[in-house]
């Protein structure tokens, strides 16, 4: 082989980003067109190219084009540095997200084992949870270098957001973590690969539905989407990028979808067994074909959360904030801490 | 659950027959309370919509059937649609011999809340008509469509059932309609909708 490991780790986190950042221009598309289909509309298809419209798919491309040729604005009481610093920096932390996720197994190509996960980090699960929570710098740091008393409100309400749903979000974790005994996402993947009593298979979401559902909850806060999208309030609520405009506005948007991939990956990777398709083992593939399937599988599967997650925004209403606080301390925090227990206790009488 | 609204001062005697009516707000069972189920039902309800209509769509795409999948009207490109019985553009009517059937009474100006009918009456040629309109303008761009003028003629003679709302103009003058181009003797210069400086 004349890839070199370091090319080969460049050239798969290349393709990690690359693909969050499509699926996230697409994700504004399917954003438009699902609710235009549940509300019983068309959605957004006027943008076209030679008199090609294609179901509106040029829309993604007119924002960019809008977004980076409108005046980037900085408020003259604001701080230059940290306002022009903050989306970015939110963004790489979720793109740094995105390199860890285990899209495949390992492909074994003459005698060379290559892994597909583009971090294969022992530690994954606590990167990616880490990362994801550095996110709220970036809120905060929009929040209070606008120099506006109300993006400042917003930014804190959105770290009081964040920070309350992170305690939630771990705690629901420990459950699955329990049983896979790992914190490297790839082998909790392969944990998976077994099936109860050979017909359903053994991933997270049969294991610990309660930690799925909470897990789903606490993520949908956690990356700000509706009905918990109080940090930004599109057009209601003062957030914290009130201040922000051009492509710098457009980052922050950006950043949303891909936090909301990064829920979908982690999501399939921990509770919908990843890249394992059910009965594909008994088909006897070559390798490398059965690990590409893996990747095809896995993209599917976070395709199909980000159609719940959206499905779920356009369902329900904006919880309030007493209301969201409630949900994540009063309710969810014991619903976790007692599958914990309860896990564990499972566990231990397995003897596992 | 709810605290009843205290009852601050007597009822009225001549209330007595009404009994009182006592509104119980709905108390949240438990299976609303987790909200869990409530969302799955909002879920339904939304993927329901989803796929009958994506199903629709689909089959319109492939040429099963001509109808569109959503009833979304796509004005510019497809014509308006304007309710039978909705208030559009003016028209004045005329008698069989070809005449306007207005008398000129005034009715109709004077009821106008936006003032924008402006009519010069003379006598009419026929003694037993006795008036009638030399000039009868209305100004499109101040009318309201509230309809006051068709209900106050005494005469039948000004109705608002052309169909017609996209009367925009680039000049406020453009926006007057005369009485010949009332009456459709005369077509709304084209020229008005042309920018002039
Ligand atoms: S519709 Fe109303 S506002 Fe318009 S001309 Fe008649 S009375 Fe006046
Ligand atoms: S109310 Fe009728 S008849 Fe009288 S002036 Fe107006 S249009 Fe003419």
């Amino acid at each position: 082989m004349a890839l070199t490991e370091p090319f080969w780790t460049f050239l798969k986190i290349a393709a990690a980003v690359g693909f969050g950042l499509n699926v996230a221009g697409l994700l504004g598309w399917v954003e438009r067109k699902q609710s235009a289909v549940i509300q019983d509309r068309i959605g957004a298809n006027r943008a076209e190219i030679f008199g090609f419209r294609v179901l509106g798919l040029f829309h993604p491309l007119a924002d960019a084009i809008k977004m980076m040729t409108k005046e980037d604005f900085v408020p003259p009481e604001g701080m230059r540095l940290w306002h022009g610093m903050a989306p970015g920096l939110s963004l790489l932390f979720s793109m740094l997200c995105l390199a860890a996720l285990p899209y495949g197994d390992k492909i074994v190509l003459g005698g060379h084992a290559l892994s597909l996960q583009p971090l294969p980090l022992s530690a994954g699960l606590v990167f990616v949870l880490a990362m994801l929570s550095v996110g709220v710098h970036g809120v905060v740091m929009a929040g209070w270098s606008s120099g506006s008393a109300y993006s400042l409100i917003g930014g804190l309400r959105g770290a009081a957001q964040m920070i309350s749903y992170e305690v939630a979000l771990l705690t629901t974790l420990a459950g699955p973590l329990f049983l896979y005994g790992t914190l490297d996402l790839a082998e909790a993947v392969r944990w998976q690969a077994h099936s109860i009593g050979g017909i359903v298979p053994a991933w997270g979401i049969f294991l610990q539905p309660l930690a799925f559902i909470l897990f789903m909850t606490a993520g949908a806060a956690e990356t700000k989407r509706a009905p918990f999208d109080l940090p930004e309030g599109e057009a209601e609520i003062v957030g914290y990028f009130i201040e922000y405009s051009g492509m710098r506005f457009g980052m922050f948007l950006m950043n949303d979808f891909i936090e909301s991939i990064v829920l979908a990956g982690l999501t399939t990777a921990l509770f919908l067994g990843g890249w394992h398709v059910p009965g594909l083992a008994h088909l006897h593939l070559s390798q490398p074909v059965f690990a590409l399937i893996g990747v095809g599988a896995f993209v599917v599967k976070v395709m199909a959360v980000l159609w719940l997650l959206m499905q779920i925004r356009w369902t329900l209403p904006r919880f309030r904030f007493d209301q969201l606080l409630d949900l994540g301390w009063k309710n969810l925090l014991p619903l976790a801490i007692l599958n914990t227990l309860v896990t564990a206790w499972a566990v231990f009488l397995a003897g596992g | 659950m709810t605290d009843p609204a205290p009852e601050t001062q007597e009822r009225p005697a001549s209330l007595a027959r009404h009994p009182a009516r006592i509104v119980t707000r709905p108390v949240m069972r438990f299976q609303e309370r987790i909200y869990l189920i409530e969302v799955w039902h909002g879920l339904v309800i939304t993927s329901r919509h989803f796929f009958v209509n994506l199903w629709r769509h689909t089959r319109r795409a492939i040429g099963l059937v001509a109808r569109a999948g959503a009833v979304t009207i796509q004005y510019p490109d497809d014509p308006a649609v304007v309710a039978k019985r909705g208030r559009t553009r003016h028209r004045l009517m005329k008698r069989e011999d070809g005449t306007p059937r207005c008398v000129a009474c005034m009715m109709c100006e004077t009821v106008c809340p936006a003032k924008c009918i402006k009519i010069v009456a003379e006598e009419s040629p026929d003694v037993m008509i006795e008036k009638r309109a030399k000039i009868f303008d209305i100004d499109m761009g101040l009318c309201v469509f509230c309809g006051y003028c068709v209900e106050a003629c005494p005469e039948d003679a000004i109705r608002m059932d052309t169909g017609q709302v996209e009367m925009s103009s680039f000049n406020r003058q453009d926006m007057v309609w005369n009485m010949q181009e009332l009456l459709g003797n005369k077509k709304k210069d084209p020229a008005a909708n042309v920018p002039r400086l």
